[in-house]
């Protein structure tokens, strides 16, 4: 029975799913819940001064029928009282003593920080999160992405928290930000014992064409919200990446952004993350898609051998490289397996327009399956992409003779580079 | 053969009726269904298996996750995913049906994942630590397999006598072969006999072999689950003719061994349920040219499902509507049928007599009940032939339980396979001495 329990910056917890700061975990009888469907940790609706939130708040993409690709919010922080929530969290803490739970927090000055850490630990909580990352309405106000975007004011409040925590103090930061390795750094240099991410990214996320208006609507106009869901899962994974393979950060990493399913964790947890945190998926289908999520990893881990969660976390992080270090020498082609292709010659029309010319219909009118012409293709994949055929194209490794070169090796060796291909001289 | 089927029995010419899905079409399925909450598809299973639960487990690759969601409520969900009359359970109340939208097909999601287990031999369920009771089961049909499996899980030893040589009750011996075959079921009971210590003695009737209340000498609790008998005789001239069989033993021999058909030009079967339409779309499977059903009610009033004669019109079953056998005829082997028709109110209609010419007749006008079987024990009621119980399977003597057709009256294999583990905790709460949980 593999072992699922983890250890993310010195909070633990009996598996690595944990709710993020949001609408699930609003309220003790929600969490309390959550963690009766299996979730393994929750981190509290950040806590501050109660605001007043508007109505609408939410807006989603729809692919398909299917709302929730992309999902978009401009709630602010906690609307219920301070007393209430703390109190709640002292009830659910007791409850599940084993369970990781986690006080996100979001205020101004240094006294209200030292008030609210304080009074936070006395729950019993296991740890502190920091929200820097609130993209909407909070920062107009001088908190959330206002305090991540400026690595000056992160590191010093998080030293602030850092003083007056018994517990561990996570930052959550903002994707909104050019480059997030300055950001991490510079919660790392406040004290920080962890880092989680991705909070919401800036959006808009759409117009009403007849009324004129913007989304999500609160009468006659709208305000940019952050955004979530399946939809930003490769943003979030690049920043986890980035930060992950920075061998001069070497904090522990809570991974957020997209995650719908176990598969969705696991490549969080092989890109560095030690837990991770939903959001969306929960909202759009509620707690119990956890029980997928908890047996799918434990089927995971039992297929490669994982007896414990170190031995995969970051596990991919070393196949992260520079572009620079990609060997230009490694060739592959694209293979249609005739025996599945059903002719739609999706292939062909993708590789005419969208890339490099060398798929053909074939020259026998009756036959549908196409030509690759592997002399001139580059390898790039369009194909296989839009293959509706599971299986039917794959890209094959070709032996070209020449040896691994990379474009820093070419330019300072002068290692040789083969030919190129689907250039049409 | 194995366990009394023959490798050539005539059920092998049969295909599915319903294919199985390829990995692509489960996961289109599988990713329309919305994952409802408070699901109606569950509340219409009688196993309560988590539907949408099991669905989502397919989306995502999980499908070891998905089987074991499925057999935790139905150990029999190989095979109920294949017989299950989804268009009346789980299928008919799926919420795509209110938007005019073609519903989820459960039953072959739900073969998709249980296929996958059953290849893998992956198993989910240990027995529990023996806790030295001992419980006998009357009959090797799903009723018995799901409440021996489930007692298994708590500890307790279990025995099963059945009567025949091939085990798994009509699933193996009844069930269409377009639906599921012989051998496909008894692979399934060899599976849920995998978790080890039930011990099953075929080839023992009870009532003959052991006297039924020898039982109570022999085990600490009893569950009841011999189904239904033989099939009902009509009681009229003739039918002791040869070529005039009950439906259910003629499709006990098709699906074991041979049934003759050489030579049968027209069959009659007689009835209007289930095992008539069956009998109807496998006579025609066979290669009979001409197979009609005779039922005495009209086609709306039809006891067997309208999904069901639906799919056999196309296959070239026809059918006489309000109509009786009023005497079989033939010098060695029937060859005709006198028949009357019906009004209405079910009354003969003088002039109405017709001739049928036939050499095969299926009699397909029900079961007996075996009831009778306890009927020398005391405190165990019967009625109509059924046995009753309360809602967990305790019959009104102590240590004596219930479930499957025996009790229901005849059902379906799923309703077995719920009575059969509603039993089991039953007996595991009467052996606790507490309360049914
Ligand atoms: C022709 C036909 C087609 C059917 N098709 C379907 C279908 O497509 N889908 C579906 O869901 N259901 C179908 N059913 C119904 C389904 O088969 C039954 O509801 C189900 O098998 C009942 O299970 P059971 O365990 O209660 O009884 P059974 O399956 O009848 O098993 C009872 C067992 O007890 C044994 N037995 C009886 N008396 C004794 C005794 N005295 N001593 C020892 N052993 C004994 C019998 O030999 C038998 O093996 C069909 C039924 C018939 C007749
Ligand atoms: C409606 C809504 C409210 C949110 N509120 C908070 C919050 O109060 N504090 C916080 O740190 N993050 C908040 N988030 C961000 C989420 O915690 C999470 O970082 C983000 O949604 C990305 O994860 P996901 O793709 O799983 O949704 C909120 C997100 C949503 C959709
Ligand atoms: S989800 Fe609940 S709160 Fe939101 S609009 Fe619908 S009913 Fe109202
Ligand atoms: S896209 Fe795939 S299926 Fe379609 S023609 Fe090309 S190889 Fe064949
Ligand atoms: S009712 Fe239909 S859509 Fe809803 S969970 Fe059941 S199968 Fe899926």
């Amino acid at each position: 029975m593999p072992d699922l329990s983890t250890n993310c910056g010195g909070i633990k917890s009996p598996n690595p799913f944990w709710l993020a700061s949001a609408p699930p975990t609003n309220s003790g009888l929600q969490v309390q819940r959550a963690f009766d469907a299996g979730w393994g940790g929750a981190v509290w609706k950040t806590l501050g001064q109660p605001i007043q939130n508007v109505s609408s708040r939410f807006g989603a993409t729809k692919v398909r029928g299917l709302a929730g690709i992309g999902f978009s919010n401009i709630e602010l922080i906690t609307d219920r009282s301070l007393d209430v929530n703390l109190r709640e969290i002292y009830e659910t803490k007791k409850m599940f003593p084993h369970h990781a739970l986690v006080v996100s927090l979001m205020v101004e000055t240094r006294q209200e920080w030292q008030d609210i850490i304080k009074r936070s630990i006395d729950t019993g909580a296991d740890g502190i999160e920091l929200n820097f990352g609130c993209p909407h309405g909070m920062c107009e106000r001088g908190m959330g992405s206002a305090v991540g975007q400026e690595p000056s004011v992160n590191q010093e409040i998080t030293s602030w928290a850092v003083q007056h925590s018994t517990v561990p103090v996570l930052v959550k930061l903002t994707p909104n930000v050019a480059d997030i390795l300055p950001h991490g750094h510079a919660a790392k240099r406040g004290g920080a014992h962890g880092v989680t991410l991705i909070n919401t990214i800036k959006s808009v996320i759409g117009i009403d064409i007849d009324q004129f208006l913007m989304e999500p609507r609160v009468d006659n106009r709208s305000t940019n919200g952050g955004y979530c869901g399946a939809a930003v899962k490769p943003i979030a994974l690049h920043m986890v990446g980035a930060l992950a393979r920075d061998k001069s950060f070497g904090l522990p990493i809570s991974g957020i952004g997209g995650i719908s399913n176990w598969r969705d964790a696991v490549e969080f947890l092989l890109l560095g993350s030690s837990s991770v945190q939903v959001c969306t998926e929960v909202m759009l289908r509620g707690y119990r898609v956890v029980n997928d999520m908890v047996e799918g990893l434990e089927e995971y881990m039992r297929k490669h051998n994982f007896t414990k969660l170190d031995d995969l976390i970051g596990k991919a992080v070393p196949s992260f490289s520079e572009w620079g270090n990609l060997d230009l020498n490694y060739e592959t082609v694209a293979k249609i397996d005739a025996s599945q292709c059903i002719g739609c010659n999706l292939c062909v029309v993708a590789c005419h327009d969208g890339a490099h010319q060398c798929i053909h219909p074939n020259a026998d009118e009756k036959i549908r399956v196409p030509v690759v012409d592997e002399s001139e293709c580059v390898g790039c994949n369009l194909c296989q992409i839009v293959c509706p055929v599971a299986g039917c194209i794959t890209m094959a490794e070709v032996d070209n003779g020449f040896s691994s070169a990379t474009w820093n090796e070419h330019v300072n060796d002068g290692k040789p580079l083969r030919p190129k291909k689907g250039v049409h001289h | 053969m194995t366990d009394g089927i023959a490798s050539d029995r005539s059920e092998t010419v049969f295909k599915d009726f319903k294919s199985g899905f390829s990995r692509e079409q489960a996961l289109v399925e599988a990713n329309r269904c919305f994952f409802c909450s408070d699901a109606p598809c569950i509340k219409a299973c009688p196993t309560q298996i988590d539907i949408p639960q099991f669905i989502r487990k397919i989306t995502t690759g999980n499908v070891k996750g998905s089987a074991r969601t499925i057999f935790e409520s139905n150990i029999l969900g190989m095979s109920c995913a294949r017989v299950c009359p989804v268009e009346v359970l789980c299928v008919s109340t799926c919420v795509y049906n209110g938007l005019d939208q073609p519903p989820i097909q459960i039953g072959k999601l739900q073969r998709y994942s249980t296929d996958f287990a059953i290849a893998e031999g992956w198993r989910f369920f240990a027995a529990g630590p023996d806790s030295g009771k001992s419980v006998g089961l009357i009959g090797a049909g799903p009723a018995s397999l799901a409440c021996a499996h489930e007692l298994r899980r708590h500890g307790h030893r279990v025995t099963i006598y059945e009567k025949r040589t091939s085990i798994g009750g009509l699933n193996t011996t009844g069930v269409a072969p377009y639906k599921m075959k012989a051998d496909c079921s008894v692979e399934e009971v060899a599976w849920i006999l995998g978790i080890g210590g039930i011990e099953v003695k075929t080839g023992v009737t009870i009532g003959v072999d052991i006297a039924v209340k020898d039982l109570e000498q022999l085990h600490n609790a009893v569950f009841f689950g011999a189904g239904l008998g033989a099939d009902t005789k009509l009681r009229v001239p003739g039918e002791h003719l040869a070529g005039v069989h009950g439906a259910v033993e003629w499709i006990e021999s098709m699906k074991l061994a041979r049934v003759a058909t050489a030579g049968v030009q027209h069959c009659v079967v007689v009835g209007g349920g289930n095992t008539a339409i069956d009998a109807v779309r496998e006579a025609r499977g066979l290669g009979i040219p001409r197979v009609t059903m005779l039922y005495r009610g009209s086609e709306v009033k039809m006891s067997g499902y309208a999904h069901e004669w639906r799919s056999a019109l196309p296959e070239g079953g026809c059918a006489e509507w309000q109509a009786i056998v009023t005497r079989f005829e033939g010098s060695q082997s029937v060859e005709r049928l006198h028949c009357q028709r019906l009004d209405a109110q079910k009354q003969p209609i003088s002039g109405s007599d017709f001739v049928l010419d036939a050499q095969l007749v299926l009699l397909a006008i029900g079961q007996s009940k075996l009831g009778t079987l306890l009927a020398g024990l005391e405190g165990i009621e019967i009625e109509g032939g059924r046995i009753v119980t309360d809602a967990h399977g305790s019959t009104g003597r102590k240590g004596w339980f219930a479930g499957g057709d025996c009790r229901n009256g005849g059902k379906e294999v799923v309703n077995a396979a719920a009575e059969g583990k509603s039993a089991a905790l039953a007996i595991h709460a009467y052996f606790s001495g507490g309360k049914h949980a």
